[in-house]
């Protein structure tokens, strides 16, 4: 009852509102704008500076956090001294709070006096002092780097589960006869945690779709609106501009998209396991 | 959605990893390169913990050397900021704030989503599997997409700005995923233990109660803490739907510290460390039960 009321209808509200010009103000008309709120979204450049910058936010980080999460679980599967404590320590970023880390990255990468620009002027001999926040490129790198440090331990829970599930003789058998540790790796081990690779294949990108706080903090979406996301562009329409119908008419499309893609994903997983 | 591995064939010890760990053969061959591996999880601890041991030293520096704040180590440690941060801002009110949401939404959650993972798991009814299916494609669907819509109907049943309203939109984000878990789990539990139950005279509830329930507390444990620290973290939604600065839970009291005094790098991080102290106790009090893998068992 409750997901149906605080969910789906959602769902469906989300596209009845994204054909008006609506307005949360008590009083003011709502008028009936038929598909121009989608049309204007293709003519809007930010959307596609936002869309751009979800893209490559999903294309960076979601590879480094998946390799760097099934190598620290290879890594740490087997017995090794301490072996709680290492997995516990890889996993604590995500259960840290992104608002809290966001500033503490900012802090780290801070004009005056942060730590990274007194690293990179210990190594380069003199003083410098990169506003890495206020600038496009260095800002997005900032936000990546803090997405991946923060999202590695998840998928690192998901793939120490599914290695610790290979039995151990399998493998051995395997190099018994001969095979490489590469060839073990590519026709033993990644062909049994496949299941575990698609789930987290879909889960991040979907999530990666919605990077919105790391942003809202670190940048604001700025400078001009170069950092923007999807979802800190969609808030920023909604919640500041009052452009609700707009807001959802983009919010509209994206969940057409992901939902195509975690179709097409789950599609791919079954004609593999057939 | 079947996200199982295929169950390798024609292998003759099927013990899972953790049964043959310390003596057998391990993933890089017997026991070799155990130094090698030492030492990268030391660096890999390093780095996940890096941040977070810089943000703990800087909360016990005093706020006039926090301008190039190089120092690892507070050479004049201090509590000022602590007691700083938790009287102004009335954070200790978002303290409990957040405290009462995430207990709130962990509980509701977790008693229907065992409820309706039950119903999954031991019934026939009409339509079962569609629902099911319903349930599991709205986890394709973007929580934060419907963030417009769910603002706009918390306004027409006067739930903005209230903490009950957040808790009910938390509980409607996580079941899903709860409900997938958890049918997994108890569709394990072996239908003979439930019959046996049932001969002695138990009624269903109690079927849940006292034996579904007990078998599965290593899954709800872990079930809980996913919950607990999503909606200790969450942040967009809270943002959105929250207006007074007393019904604030700790991620928009936080962003708001920032917003409200610039400089206060000192306080803002004792605030940090005491808004993440819960949520590592949370997980690492459920550790215990992540060691069995159980519940994790149902992804892989």
């Amino acid at each position: 009852m409750i997901y149906g009321v605080f969910t789906v209808y959602p769902i469906f509200r989300q596209f009845d509102l994204s054909f008006f010009n609506w307005h949360i103000f008590p009083g003011m008309s709502n008028p009936s704008v038929g598909w121009s709120n989608y049309i204007a979204i293709f003519h809007d450049p930010v959307v596609r500076t936002a869309s751009f910058n979800s893209f490559l936010f999903i294309v960076i980080t979601v590879p480094i956090q998946m390799a760097i999460g099934l190598f620290a679980a290879a890594v740490l599967t087997d017995r090794l001294p301490g072996s709680m404590f290492w997995r516990a320590a890889v996993y604590v970023p995500v259960v840290t709070s992104w608002v809290v880390v966001s500033w503490v990255f900012s802090y780290l990468f801070a004009s005056q006096g942060g730590m990274m620009n007194a690293v990179v002027s210990f190594f380069t001999g003199h003083t410098v002092s990169i506003d890495w926040t206020a600038q496009t490129w260095t800002a997005n790198g900032v936000i990546w780097l803090l997405s991946i440090w923060k999202g590695v331990g998840w998928s690192f829970i998901i793939f120490l589960a599914a290695l610790d599930g290979i039995p151990r003789q399998l493998l051995e058998s395997a190099r018994i006869d001969g095979a490489s540790e590469f060839r073990v790796w590519r026709y033993v081990v990644l062909p049994s945690i496949r299941g575990a690779v698609t789930f987290v294949t879909v889960l991040l990108v979907i999530g990666g779709a919605q990077v919105f706080t790391q942003i809202f903090e670190i940048t604001k979406g700025g400078p001009y609106n170069s950092t923007q996301s999807l979802m800190t562009y969609m808030y920023q329409q909604a919640f500041s501009n009052f452009a609700f119908g707009y807001a959802a008419a983009m919010a509209s499309l994206l969940a057409v998209v992901l939902f195509g893609f975690s179709a097409a994903e789950i599609r791919i997983l079954r004609r593999q396991d057939a | 959605m079947s996200l199982k591995v295929d169950e390798p064939i024609n292998v003759e010890d099927t013990r899972p990893a953790s049964a043959l760990s310390g003596s057998g053969p391990g993933l890089f061959g017997i026991r070799r390169r155990n130094r090698t591996r030492l030492v990268v999880a030391i660096v890999l601890a390093f780095l996940s913990l890096g941040p977070l041991l810089y943000m703990v030293s800087l909360s016990f520096q005093p706020n006039g050397g926090l301008l190039g704040a190089t120092v690892l180590i507070p050479t004049h440690p201090t509590v000022q900021n602590y007691v700083q941060a938790w009287t102004q801002n009335s954070f200790s009110r978002y303290f409990v704030n957040s405290l009462i949401v995430s207990i709130g939404t962990v509980v509701i959650t977790v008693v229907i989503a065992s409820l309706a993972a039950f119903a999954f798991a031991r019934y026939k009814f009409r339509f079962k599997e569609l629902i099911f299916y319903i349930f599991l494609a709205s986890l394709a669907v973007p929580n934060l997409l419907l963030l417009i819509p769910q603002f706009l109907l918390m306004d027409k049943l006067h739930l903005l700005d209230s903490l009950f309203g957040l808790v009910l939109l938390y509980v409607s984000s996580n079941l899903p995923f709860t409900i997938f878990l958890l049918r997994g789990f108890f569709e394990a539990i072996p239908k003979e233990y439930e019959e046996s139950f049932r001969l002695d005279g138990a009624r269903t509830l109690r079927v849940l109660t006292s034996l579904i329930v007990p078998l599965s507390l290593p899954a709800l444990a872990v079930v809980s803490m996913f919950i607990f620290s999503a909606a200790w973290d969450e942040f967009p939604v809270a943002l959105t739907m929250i207006s007074t600065s007393t019904h604030y839970t700790l991620p928009v009291g936080l962003a708001d510290f920032i917003g409200v005094h610039t400089v206060a790098w000192g306080p803002f991080f004792a605030a940090s460390v005491i808004a993440t102290v819960p949520v590592i106790v949370v997980f690492l009090v459920s550790l215990r039960w992540f060691r069995s893998g159980v519940s994790l068992g149902a992804i892989r």
